[in-house]
Protein backbone atom coordinates (compact mmCIF):
# COMPACT_ATOMS: atom_id res chain seq x y z
CA UNK A 1 0.00 0.00 0.00
CA UNK A 2 2.86 2.37 0.85
CA UNK A 3 4.09 2.53 -2.75
CA UNK A 4 0.88 4.16 -3.97
CA UNK A 5 0.27 7.83 -4.70
CA UNK A 6 -2.53 9.83 -3.08
CA UNK A 7 -4.53 9.46 -6.29
CA UNK A 8 -4.06 5.66 -6.27
CA UNK A 9 -4.80 5.35 -2.55
CA UNK A 10 -8.04 7.28 -2.99
CA UNK A 11 -9.06 4.86 -5.75
CA UNK A 12 -8.24 1.92 -3.45
CA UNK A 13 -10.19 3.40 -0.55
CA UNK A 14 -13.17 4.13 -2.76
CA UNK A 15 -13.12 0.59 -4.18
CA UNK A 16 -12.96 -0.88 -0.67
CA UNK A 17 -9.60 -2.62 -1.37
CA UNK A 18 -8.49 -1.42 2.08
CA UNK A 19 -9.81 0.91 4.78
CA UNK A 20 -8.13 4.04 6.07
CA UNK A 21 -7.62 2.27 9.42
CA UNK A 22 -5.73 -0.55 7.65
CA UNK A 23 -3.73 1.91 5.61
CA UNK A 24 -2.90 4.05 8.64
CA UNK A 25 -1.88 1.03 10.72
CA UNK A 26 0.33 -0.11 7.84
CA UNK A 27 2.19 3.22 7.82
CA UNK A 28 2.48 3.25 11.63
CA UNK A 29 4.02 -0.25 11.59
CA UNK A 30 6.37 0.75 8.79
CA UNK A 31 7.53 3.87 10.65
CA UNK A 32 7.99 1.92 13.89
CA UNK A 33 10.17 -0.67 12.21
CA UNK A 34 12.18 1.55 9.84
CA UNK A 35 12.42 5.14 11.09
CA UNK A 36 15.19 4.34 13.60
CA UNK A 37 17.50 4.52 10.60
CA UNK A 38 16.33 7.97 9.50
CA UNK A 39 15.06 9.92 12.55
CA UNK A 40 12.54 11.62 10.28
CA UNK A 41 9.84 12.20 12.91
CA UNK A 42 9.98 14.31 16.09
CA UNK A 43 6.54 13.24 17.31
CA UNK A 44 4.36 10.31 16.27
CA UNK A 45 0.62 10.54 16.81
CA UNK A 46 -0.63 6.96 16.24
CA UNK A 47 -3.70 7.25 18.51
CA UNK A 48 -4.86 10.46 16.87
CA UNK A 49 -4.12 8.98 13.43
CA UNK A 50 -6.22 5.87 14.04
CA UNK A 51 -9.05 7.97 15.47
CA UNK A 52 -8.97 10.19 12.36
CA UNK A 53 -8.82 7.08 10.15
CA UNK A 54 -11.88 5.54 11.85
CA UNK A 55 -13.77 8.79 11.35
CA UNK A 56 -12.67 8.93 7.70
CA UNK A 57 -13.89 5.37 7.12
CA UNK A 58 -17.27 6.29 8.66
CA UNK A 59 -17.51 9.38 6.48
CA UNK A 60 -16.69 7.37 3.36
CA UNK A 61 -19.28 4.73 4.23
CA UNK A 62 -21.83 7.51 4.68
CA UNK A 63 -20.95 8.93 1.26
CA UNK A 64 -19.29 12.05 2.70
CA UNK A 65 -15.69 11.49 1.65
CA UNK A 66 -13.90 14.78 1.03
CA UNK A 67 -10.75 15.33 -1.00
CA UNK A 68 -8.09 13.69 1.19
CA UNK A 69 -10.46 11.45 3.12
CA UNK A 70 -8.49 8.79 4.97
CA UNK A 71 -5.10 9.67 3.44
CA UNK A 72 -2.21 9.43 5.96
CA UNK A 73 0.08 12.48 5.87
CA UNK A 74 3.04 13.78 7.85
CA UNK A 75 3.14 17.42 8.95
CA UNK A 76 6.32 19.44 9.35
CA UNK A 77 6.78 20.29 13.02
CA UNK A 78 6.58 24.00 12.20
CA UNK A 79 2.75 23.87 11.97
CA UNK A 80 0.87 24.36 15.22
CA UNK A 81 -1.22 21.27 15.99
CA UNK A 82 -3.75 21.54 18.79
CA UNK A 83 -2.90 19.42 21.86
CA UNK A 84 0.16 17.98 20.08
CA UNK A 85 3.77 19.01 20.71
CA UNK A 86 4.92 21.64 18.22
CA UNK A 87 8.69 22.01 18.67
CA UNK A 88 9.93 23.60 15.42
CA UNK A 89 13.02 21.43 15.90
CA UNK A 90 14.07 23.48 18.93
CA UNK A 91 14.75 22.85 22.60
CA UNK A 92 13.05 26.23 23.11
CA UNK A 93 9.68 24.78 22.10
CA UNK A 94 10.25 21.21 23.33
CA UNK A 95 7.72 21.80 26.14
CA UNK A 96 5.22 23.52 23.81
CA UNK A 97 1.87 21.79 23.28
CA UNK A 98 0.03 24.03 20.83
CA UNK A 99 -3.31 25.41 22.05
CA UNK A 100 -4.61 25.82 18.48
CA UNK A 101 -4.31 24.51 14.92
CA UNK A 102 -2.54 26.26 12.06
CA UNK A 103 -4.94 27.07 9.20
CA UNK A 104 -3.16 24.46 7.05
CA UNK A 105 -3.73 21.77 9.69
CA UNK A 106 -7.36 22.87 10.03
CA UNK A 107 -7.82 22.53 6.27
CA UNK A 108 -6.29 19.05 6.20
CA UNK A 109 -8.58 18.03 9.06
CA UNK A 110 -11.60 19.32 7.16
CA UNK A 111 -10.50 17.42 4.06
CA UNK A 112 -10.51 14.17 6.04
CA UNK A 113 -6.73 13.64 6.07
CA UNK A 114 -5.01 11.58 8.76
CA UNK A 115 -1.94 12.96 10.62
CA UNK A 116 0.69 10.29 11.34
CA UNK A 117 3.02 12.68 13.14
CA UNK A 118 5.25 15.75 13.06
CA UNK A 119 8.43 15.65 10.99
CA UNK A 120 11.96 16.56 11.96
CA UNK A 121 13.41 19.81 10.63
CA UNK A 122 16.26 22.26 11.05
CA UNK A 123 15.77 24.36 14.20
CA UNK A 124 13.20 27.07 13.42
CA UNK A 125 13.68 26.10 9.74
CA UNK A 126 17.20 27.58 9.73
CA UNK A 127 19.49 25.20 7.90
CA UNK A 128 20.03 23.34 4.63
CA UNK A 129 20.90 19.89 5.98
CA UNK A 130 18.54 19.12 8.89
CA UNK A 131 21.63 19.01 11.11
CA UNK A 132 20.59 22.00 13.24
CA UNK A 133 17.57 20.14 14.72
CA UNK A 134 17.71 19.77 18.49
CA UNK A 135 16.33 16.26 17.93
CA UNK A 136 19.34 15.17 15.90
CA UNK A 137 19.94 15.01 12.16
CA UNK A 138 17.76 13.15 9.66
CA UNK A 139 19.49 10.69 7.32
CA UNK A 140 18.92 10.58 3.59
CA UNK A 141 16.97 7.42 2.61
CA UNK A 142 19.19 7.04 -0.48
CA UNK A 143 22.40 7.00 1.57
CA UNK A 144 22.45 6.96 5.35
CA UNK A 145 25.76 8.90 5.34
CA UNK A 146 24.16 11.84 3.51
CA UNK A 147 21.95 14.69 4.61
CA UNK A 148 18.34 14.82 3.38
CA UNK A 149 18.63 18.59 2.84
CA UNK A 150 16.79 21.17 4.85
CA UNK A 151 15.00 22.64 6.44
CA UNK A 152 12.12 20.27 5.53
CA UNK A 153 14.50 17.29 5.67
CA UNK A 154 12.22 15.11 7.79
CA UNK A 155 9.29 15.58 5.41
CA UNK A 156 11.45 14.85 2.35
CA UNK A 157 12.85 11.68 3.97
CA UNK A 158 9.34 10.55 4.99
CA UNK A 159 8.05 10.79 1.43
CA UNK A 160 11.16 9.18 -0.12
CA UNK A 161 11.10 6.32 2.42
CA UNK A 162 7.33 5.91 1.92
CA UNK A 163 6.43 6.52 5.56
CA UNK A 164 3.38 8.61 4.53
CA UNK A 165 1.45 9.26 1.34
CA UNK A 166 2.72 12.84 1.33
CA UNK A 167 3.98 15.55 3.68
CA UNK A 168 4.01 19.29 4.14
CA UNK A 169 7.03 21.53 4.07
CA UNK A 170 7.82 25.20 4.32
CA UNK A 171 10.24 27.13 2.15
CA UNK A 172 11.95 30.41 3.12
CA UNK A 173 15.06 30.08 0.94
CA UNK A 174 14.72 26.62 -0.61
CA UNK A 175 13.57 24.48 2.32
CA UNK A 176 11.04 22.51 0.24
CA UNK A 177 12.88 22.39 -3.11
CA UNK A 178 16.43 21.56 -1.94
CA UNK A 179 15.41 18.57 0.25
CA UNK A 180 13.00 17.45 -2.51
CA UNK A 181 15.99 17.46 -4.86
CA UNK A 182 18.27 15.63 -2.39
CA UNK A 183 15.65 12.94 -1.63
CA UNK A 184 14.24 12.47 -5.15
CA UNK A 185 10.67 13.65 -4.54
CA UNK A 186 8.34 16.35 -5.87
CA UNK A 187 8.23 19.59 -3.88
CA UNK A 188 6.27 22.77 -4.56
CA UNK A 189 6.78 26.19 -3.01
CA UNK A 190 3.72 28.24 -3.98
CA UNK A 191 3.56 31.98 -4.63
CA UNK A 192 4.09 34.07 -1.49
CA UNK A 193 0.69 34.52 0.18
CA UNK A 194 -0.97 31.59 -1.64
CA UNK A 195 -1.03 29.34 1.46
CA UNK A 196 -1.87 30.76 4.88
CA UNK A 197 0.99 31.35 7.32
CA UNK A 198 -1.37 31.40 10.32
CA UNK A 199 -0.07 29.00 12.93
CA UNK A 200 3.06 28.27 10.91
CA UNK A 201 5.89 29.34 13.20
CA UNK A 202 7.44 32.39 11.55
CA UNK A 203 11.07 32.49 10.43
CA UNK A 204 11.24 35.31 7.85
CA UNK A 205 7.73 36.63 7.37
CA UNK A 206 8.24 38.22 3.95
CA UNK A 207 9.67 34.96 2.53
CA UNK A 208 7.98 32.02 4.31
CA UNK A 209 5.58 29.88 2.35
CA UNK A 210 4.14 26.38 2.94
CA UNK A 211 3.71 23.75 0.26
CA UNK A 212 3.30 20.06 -0.51
CA UNK A 213 6.05 17.40 -0.69
CA UNK A 214 4.81 14.40 -2.64
CA UNK A 215 5.67 11.49 -4.92
CA UNK A 216 4.12 13.05 -8.02
CA UNK A 217 3.04 16.39 -9.45
CA UNK A 218 -0.54 15.11 -9.53
CA UNK A 219 -0.40 14.53 -5.77
CA UNK A 220 1.09 18.00 -5.26
CA UNK A 221 -1.89 19.43 -7.17
CA UNK A 222 -4.34 17.50 -4.96
CA UNK A 223 -2.54 18.70 -1.80
CA UNK A 224 -2.42 22.31 -3.02
CA UNK A 225 -6.16 22.17 -3.71
CA UNK A 226 -6.56 21.71 0.05
CA UNK A 227 -3.81 24.08 1.23
CA UNK A 228 -4.28 27.14 -0.99
CA UNK A 229 -6.63 30.01 -0.31
CA UNK A 230 -7.22 33.33 1.36
CA UNK A 231 -7.10 33.40 5.14
CA UNK A 232 -8.30 36.49 7.01
CA UNK A 233 -6.09 35.37 9.93
CA UNK A 234 -2.91 35.92 7.88
CA UNK A 235 -2.49 39.59 7.01
CA UNK A 236 -0.22 38.76 4.05
CA UNK A 237 -2.47 36.03 2.64
CA UNK A 238 -3.59 36.94 -0.88
CA UNK A 239 -7.26 37.19 -1.77
CA UNK A 240 -7.01 35.57 -5.19
CA UNK A 241 -9.27 32.85 -6.65
CA UNK A 242 -8.01 29.27 -6.21
CA UNK A 243 -8.27 27.20 -9.40
CA UNK A 244 -8.58 23.39 -9.41
CA UNK A 245 -4.87 22.60 -9.69
CA UNK A 246 -5.54 19.19 -11.21
CA UNK A 247 -7.49 20.55 -14.19
CA UNK A 248 -4.51 21.71 -16.30
CA UNK A 249 -2.23 18.71 -15.64
CA UNK A 250 -2.74 17.20 -19.08
CA UNK A 251 -2.19 20.35 -21.15
CA UNK A 252 0.31 19.90 -23.97
CA UNK A 253 3.92 21.14 -23.82
CA UNK A 254 3.73 22.10 -27.50
CA UNK A 255 5.10 25.64 -27.83
CA UNK A 256 5.93 26.02 -24.12
CA UNK A 257 8.67 28.64 -23.84
CA UNK A 258 11.40 27.56 -21.41
CA UNK A 259 14.06 29.99 -20.21
CA UNK A 260 17.44 28.71 -19.04
CA UNK A 261 19.25 31.36 -16.98
CA UNK A 262 22.91 31.29 -17.98
CA UNK A 263 23.85 32.26 -14.41
CA UNK A 264 22.36 28.94 -13.16
CA UNK A 265 24.71 26.90 -15.35
CA UNK A 266 27.89 28.79 -14.50
CA UNK A 267 30.76 28.11 -12.11
CA UNK A 268 29.78 26.28 -8.94
CA UNK A 269 27.41 23.80 -10.59
CA UNK A 270 28.52 20.18 -10.45
CA UNK A 271 29.16 18.93 -14.02
CA UNK A 272 27.25 15.70 -13.58
CA UNK A 273 24.23 17.59 -12.22
CA UNK A 274 24.41 19.99 -15.18
CA UNK A 275 24.28 17.02 -17.60
CA UNK A 276 21.13 15.69 -15.97
CA UNK A 277 19.41 19.07 -16.08
CA UNK A 278 20.34 19.45 -19.76
CA UNK A 279 18.94 15.98 -20.50
CA UNK A 280 15.69 16.89 -18.71
CA UNK A 281 15.36 20.04 -20.80
CA UNK A 282 15.89 17.93 -23.95
CA UNK A 283 12.95 15.79 -22.81
CA UNK A 284 10.79 18.92 -22.92
CA UNK A 285 12.09 19.79 -26.39
CA UNK A 286 10.95 16.33 -27.52
CA UNK A 287 7.50 17.23 -26.21
CA UNK A 288 7.47 20.37 -28.36
CA UNK A 289 8.77 23.00 -25.95
CA UNK A 290 11.03 25.80 -27.15
CA UNK A 291 14.19 26.58 -25.17
CA UNK A 292 15.86 29.94 -24.90
CA UNK A 293 18.84 31.21 -22.92
CA UNK A 294 17.97 34.07 -20.59
CA UNK A 295 19.86 36.15 -18.07
CA UNK A 296 19.13 36.95 -14.45
CA UNK A 297 22.04 39.37 -14.04
CA UNK A 298 21.53 40.06 -10.35
CA UNK A 299 21.48 36.36 -9.34
CA UNK A 300 24.79 36.72 -7.53
CA UNK A 301 23.18 39.19 -5.14
CA UNK A 302 20.61 36.65 -3.95
CA UNK A 303 22.61 34.98 -1.19
CA UNK A 304 23.95 38.24 0.37
CA UNK A 305 20.52 39.89 0.11
CA UNK A 306 18.87 36.88 1.72
CA UNK A 307 21.41 36.78 4.56
CA UNK A 308 20.36 40.27 5.61
CA UNK A 309 16.60 40.00 5.10
CA UNK A 310 16.03 36.53 6.56
CA UNK A 311 18.11 37.02 9.75
CA UNK A 312 16.65 40.49 10.32
CA UNK A 313 13.10 39.16 10.15
CA UNK A 314 14.03 36.11 12.23
CA UNK A 315 15.61 38.21 14.99
CA UNK A 316 12.34 40.12 15.22
CA UNK A 317 10.08 37.03 15.02
CA UNK A 318 12.06 35.02 17.55
CA UNK A 319 11.94 37.80 20.14
CA UNK A 320 8.60 36.27 21.21
CA UNK A 321 10.52 33.31 22.63
CA UNK A 322 11.21 35.03 25.95
CA UNK A 323 10.67 32.28 28.53
CA UNK A 324 7.62 34.05 29.97
CA UNK A 325 4.47 32.92 28.17
CA UNK A 326 5.45 29.56 26.67
CA UNK A 327 8.46 27.42 25.86
CA UNK A 328 11.73 26.88 27.72
CA UNK A 329 12.53 28.87 30.86
CA UNK A 330 15.88 28.81 32.68
CA UNK A 331 16.09 27.71 36.33
CA UNK A 332 16.08 30.34 39.12
CA UNK A 333 16.41 33.58 37.13
CA UNK A 334 17.84 36.32 39.34
CA UNK A 335 16.21 39.19 37.45
CA UNK A 336 14.23 39.82 34.28
CA UNK A 337 17.27 40.20 31.98
CA UNK A 338 18.77 37.04 33.41
CA UNK A 339 15.48 35.25 32.66
CA UNK A 340 15.50 36.41 29.01
CA UNK A 341 19.21 35.90 28.42
CA UNK A 342 19.55 32.46 29.94
CA UNK A 343 16.22 31.10 28.68
CA UNK A 344 17.13 32.14 25.13
CA UNK A 345 20.77 31.15 25.52
CA UNK A 346 19.77 27.64 26.65
CA UNK A 347 16.81 27.25 24.29
CA UNK A 348 18.41 28.18 20.95
CA UNK A 349 21.15 26.28 19.09
CA UNK A 350 24.21 27.80 17.37
CA UNK A 351 22.74 28.40 13.89
CA UNK A 352 19.67 30.15 15.28
CA UNK A 353 21.92 32.26 17.51
CA UNK A 354 24.10 33.25 14.56
CA UNK A 355 21.07 34.44 12.63
CA UNK A 356 19.55 36.30 15.57
CA UNK A 357 22.89 38.07 16.10
CA UNK A 358 23.28 39.02 12.43
CA UNK A 359 19.69 40.23 12.27
CA UNK A 360 19.97 42.20 15.50
CA UNK A 361 23.14 43.85 14.19
CA UNK A 362 21.61 44.66 10.79
CA UNK A 363 18.56 46.23 12.42
CA UNK A 364 20.43 48.10 15.15
CA UNK A 365 20.64 51.87 15.34
CA UNK A 366 22.99 53.32 12.73
CA UNK A 367 23.12 50.16 10.58
CA UNK A 368 19.50 49.75 9.48
CA UNK A 369 19.81 51.74 6.25
CA UNK A 370 23.18 50.29 5.30
CA UNK A 371 22.01 46.69 5.70
CA UNK A 372 18.26 46.11 5.81
CA UNK A 373 17.10 48.92 3.50
CA UNK A 374 20.00 48.22 1.14
CA UNK A 375 19.00 44.55 0.98
CA UNK A 376 15.37 45.48 0.31
CA UNK A 377 16.60 47.49 -2.67
CA UNK A 378 18.77 44.71 -4.09
CA UNK A 379 15.79 42.42 -3.49
CA UNK A 380 13.82 44.54 -5.96
CA UNK A 381 16.60 44.27 -8.55
CA UNK A 382 16.50 40.47 -8.23
CA UNK A 383 12.71 40.48 -8.56
CA UNK A 384 12.84 42.83 -11.59
CA UNK A 385 15.16 40.36 -13.36
CA UNK A 386 12.44 37.71 -13.18
CA UNK A 387 9.72 40.11 -14.37
CA UNK A 388 11.92 40.93 -17.34
CA UNK A 389 12.61 37.26 -18.09
CA UNK A 390 8.92 36.32 -17.92
CA UNK A 391 8.18 38.78 -20.74
CA UNK A 392 9.72 36.18 -23.05
CA UNK A 393 9.27 32.78 -21.41
CA UNK A 394 6.54 30.78 -19.65
CA UNK A 395 8.71 28.89 -17.22
CA UNK A 396 12.32 29.04 -16.07
CA UNK A 397 14.28 25.83 -15.56
CA UNK A 398 17.56 24.98 -13.90
CA UNK A 399 19.06 22.92 -11.11
CA UNK A 400 17.44 23.02 -7.66
CA UNK A 401 20.84 22.63 -5.98
CA UNK A 402 24.45 22.78 -7.20
CA UNK A 403 25.17 19.15 -6.22
CA UNK A 404 23.52 15.99 -4.93
CA UNK A 405 23.11 15.53 -1.16
CA UNK A 406 26.34 16.20 0.72
CA UNK A 407 27.64 14.08 3.60
CA UNK A 408 26.49 14.48 7.17
CA UNK A 409 28.94 16.78 8.92
CA UNK A 410 30.55 17.93 5.67
CA UNK A 411 29.69 21.62 6.09
CA UNK A 412 28.51 21.82 9.69
CA UNK A 413 31.56 23.93 10.67
CA UNK A 414 31.30 26.11 7.61
CA UNK A 415 28.01 28.06 7.59
CA UNK A 416 28.88 30.20 4.55
CA UNK A 417 29.51 27.21 2.25
CA UNK A 418 26.25 25.72 3.49
CA UNK A 419 24.46 29.00 2.67
CA UNK A 420 25.80 28.85 -0.89
CA UNK A 421 24.08 25.48 -1.44
CA UNK A 422 20.81 27.46 -1.64
CA UNK A 423 22.07 29.68 -4.45
CA UNK A 424 19.45 28.56 -7.03
CA UNK A 425 16.45 28.60 -4.73
CA UNK A 426 16.79 31.79 -2.68
CA UNK A 427 16.02 34.28 -5.47
CA UNK A 428 12.61 32.66 -5.97
CA UNK A 429 11.64 33.46 -2.36
CA UNK A 430 12.97 37.01 -2.62
CA UNK A 431 10.76 37.53 -5.68
CA UNK A 432 7.78 35.69 -4.11
CA UNK A 433 7.48 33.33 -7.12
CA UNK A 434 6.27 29.73 -7.17
CA UNK A 435 8.97 27.08 -7.66
CA UNK A 436 9.17 23.31 -7.81
CA UNK A 437 11.77 20.59 -7.71
CA UNK A 438 11.02 17.32 -9.52
CA UNK A 439 13.16 14.17 -9.82
CA UNK A 440 15.26 14.33 -13.01
CA UNK A 441 17.89 11.63 -12.65
CA UNK A 442 20.69 10.27 -10.51
CA UNK A 443 24.41 10.83 -9.98
CA UNK A 444 26.13 7.91 -8.21
CA UNK A 445 22.75 6.64 -7.08
CA UNK A 446 21.83 10.00 -5.50
CA UNK A 447 18.81 11.96 -6.83
CA UNK A 448 18.99 15.23 -8.75
CA UNK A 449 16.11 17.71 -8.87
CA UNK A 450 15.06 19.87 -11.81
CA UNK A 451 13.82 23.26 -10.62
CA UNK A 452 10.83 24.90 -12.33
CA UNK A 453 10.09 28.57 -11.66
CA UNK A 454 6.89 30.29 -12.76
CA UNK A 455 5.18 33.66 -12.72
CA UNK A 456 3.23 34.71 -9.63
CA UNK A 457 0.15 32.48 -9.16
CA UNK A 458 1.14 30.15 -12.02
CA UNK A 459 1.12 27.01 -9.82
CA UNK A 460 -1.32 25.27 -12.20
CA UNK A 461 1.13 25.81 -15.08
CA UNK A 462 4.11 24.54 -13.05
CA UNK A 463 2.17 21.45 -11.99
CA UNK A 464 1.18 20.84 -15.61
CA UNK A 465 4.81 21.15 -16.73
CA UNK A 466 5.97 18.83 -13.93
CA UNK A 467 3.21 16.28 -14.60
CA UNK A 468 4.02 16.08 -18.31
CA UNK A 469 7.67 15.31 -17.47
CA UNK A 470 6.48 12.56 -15.15
CA UNK A 471 4.39 11.06 -17.97
CA UNK A 472 7.59 10.70 -20.05
CA UNK A 473 10.07 9.67 -17.35
CA UNK A 474 10.06 7.37 -14.34
CA UNK A 475 12.65 9.07 -12.09
CA UNK A 476 9.87 9.94 -9.64
CA UNK A 477 8.99 6.25 -9.31
CA UNK A 478 12.44 5.20 -8.09
CA UNK A 479 12.55 4.08 -4.48
CA UNK A 480 15.61 3.80 -2.21
CA UNK A 481 16.69 0.18 -1.77
CA UNK A 482 16.42 0.21 2.03
CA UNK A 483 12.81 1.41 1.90
CA UNK A 484 11.08 -0.54 -0.89
CA UNK B 1 39.80 40.49 8.32
CA UNK B 2 37.46 40.46 11.26
CA UNK B 3 34.78 43.12 11.22
CA UNK B 4 33.37 42.31 14.62
CA UNK B 5 35.39 41.70 17.78
CA UNK B 6 34.53 40.18 21.14
CA UNK B 7 32.99 43.33 22.56
CA UNK B 8 30.80 43.84 19.47
CA UNK B 9 29.44 40.30 19.81
CA UNK B 10 28.78 40.85 23.52
CA UNK B 11 26.96 44.09 22.77
CA UNK B 12 24.79 42.54 20.02
CA UNK B 13 24.06 39.49 22.17
CA UNK B 14 22.84 41.77 24.96
CA UNK B 15 20.62 43.71 22.53
CA UNK B 16 19.09 40.36 21.53
CA UNK B 17 18.96 39.21 25.19
CA UNK B 18 20.76 36.10 24.02
CA UNK B 19 23.09 34.17 26.32
CA UNK B 20 26.35 33.05 24.70
CA UNK B 21 29.11 31.14 26.46
CA UNK B 22 32.36 33.11 26.78
CA UNK B 23 34.40 30.40 25.09
CA UNK B 24 32.10 30.50 22.02
CA UNK B 25 32.41 34.26 21.45
CA UNK B 26 35.53 34.17 19.21
CA UNK B 27 33.84 31.65 16.89
CA UNK B 28 30.69 33.79 16.67
CA UNK B 29 32.87 36.86 15.95
CA UNK B 30 34.51 34.98 13.06
CA UNK B 31 31.22 33.56 11.71
CA UNK B 32 29.48 36.92 11.86
CA UNK B 33 32.41 38.72 10.26
CA UNK B 34 32.40 36.18 7.42
CA UNK B 35 28.69 36.73 6.87
CA UNK B 36 29.25 40.51 6.79
CA UNK B 37 32.06 39.98 4.25
CA UNK B 38 29.62 38.02 2.09
CA UNK B 39 27.06 40.79 2.40
CA UNK B 40 29.62 43.45 1.47
CA UNK B 41 29.09 42.59 -2.23
CA UNK B 42 25.89 44.60 -2.03
CA UNK B 43 27.82 47.84 -1.39
CA UNK B 44 29.07 47.98 -4.97
CA UNK B 45 25.53 47.88 -6.43
CA UNK B 46 23.99 51.21 -7.38
CA UNK B 47 20.55 51.31 -5.75
CA UNK B 48 20.07 55.09 -5.56
CA UNK B 49 16.81 55.10 -7.50
CA UNK B 50 15.49 51.74 -6.35
CA UNK B 51 12.48 51.58 -4.07
CA UNK B 52 12.95 49.16 -1.12
CA UNK B 53 10.86 45.98 -1.54
CA UNK B 54 9.20 44.96 1.70
CA UNK B 55 6.57 42.63 0.26
CA UNK B 56 7.21 40.34 -2.72
CA UNK B 57 3.88 41.24 -4.34
CA UNK B 58 4.11 44.90 -3.30
CA UNK B 59 0.80 44.52 -1.48
CA UNK B 60 -0.19 47.00 1.16
CA UNK B 61 -1.11 45.93 4.67
CA UNK B 62 -4.68 44.74 4.79
CA UNK B 63 -6.68 46.12 7.71
CA UNK B 64 -9.73 44.60 9.36
CA UNK B 65 -12.63 46.11 11.23
CA UNK B 66 -11.66 46.74 14.83
CA UNK B 67 -13.98 44.30 16.53
CA UNK B 68 -13.52 41.24 18.73
CA UNK B 69 -13.45 38.08 16.61
CA UNK B 70 -11.56 35.58 18.75
CA UNK B 71 -13.12 33.80 21.69
CA UNK B 72 -11.57 34.40 25.11
CA UNK B 73 -9.29 31.40 25.58
CA UNK B 74 -7.38 32.80 28.54
CA UNK B 75 -7.10 29.70 30.73
CA UNK B 76 -5.93 27.50 27.88
CA UNK B 77 -3.39 30.05 26.65
CA UNK B 78 -2.00 30.73 30.11
CA UNK B 79 -1.64 27.04 30.87
CA UNK B 80 1.36 26.95 28.49
CA UNK B 81 3.40 29.37 30.58
CA UNK B 82 6.26 28.00 32.71
CA UNK B 83 4.97 30.00 35.72
CA UNK B 84 1.54 31.50 36.36
CA UNK B 85 -0.19 32.72 39.51
CA UNK B 86 -3.68 34.23 39.90
CA UNK B 87 -4.10 34.65 36.13
CA UNK B 88 -0.77 36.47 35.83
CA UNK B 89 2.50 35.46 34.16
CA UNK B 90 5.22 35.38 36.80
CA UNK B 91 8.66 36.95 36.23
CA UNK B 92 11.39 37.93 38.70
CA UNK B 93 10.73 41.13 40.66
CA UNK B 94 11.30 44.17 38.42
CA UNK B 95 10.56 47.05 40.82
CA UNK B 96 12.14 46.87 44.28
Amino acid sequence: MHNKTIAELTTGLNAGDFSSVELTQHYIDRINSLDKQLNSFITLTPDLALQQARYADEQRAAGNASLLNGIPLAQKDIFCTKDVKTSCGSKMLDPFISPYNATTIEKFNQSGAVMLGKTNMDEFAMGSSNETSWYGPVKNPWSLDSVPGGSSGGSAAVVAAQFAAAATGTDTGGSIRQPASFCGITGLKPTYGRVSRYGMIAFASSLDQAGPMTRTAEDAAIMLNVMAGFDPRDSTSVDEAVPDYTSDLNNSMEGLKIGLPKEYFAEGLDDSVAKIIEAAVKEYEKMGAVVKEISLPNSKLSVPTYYIIAPSECSSNLSRMDGVRFGHRCKDPKDLNDLYIRSRGEGFGPEVKRRILIGTYALSEGFYDAYYVKAQKTRRLISDDFNQAFQDVDVIMGPAAPSTAFNLGEFSDDPITMYLSDIYTIAVNLAGLPGMSIPAGFVNNMPVGLQLIGKHFSEAKLLNVAHQFQQQTDWHKKVPELFV
Amino acid sequence: MSKLDKSDVEKIAFLARLGINDQDIPEYATNLSNILDLVEQLDSVDTDNVKPMSHPLDSVQRLRVDEVTEVNDRDNLMSHSPEVEDDLFLVPRVVE
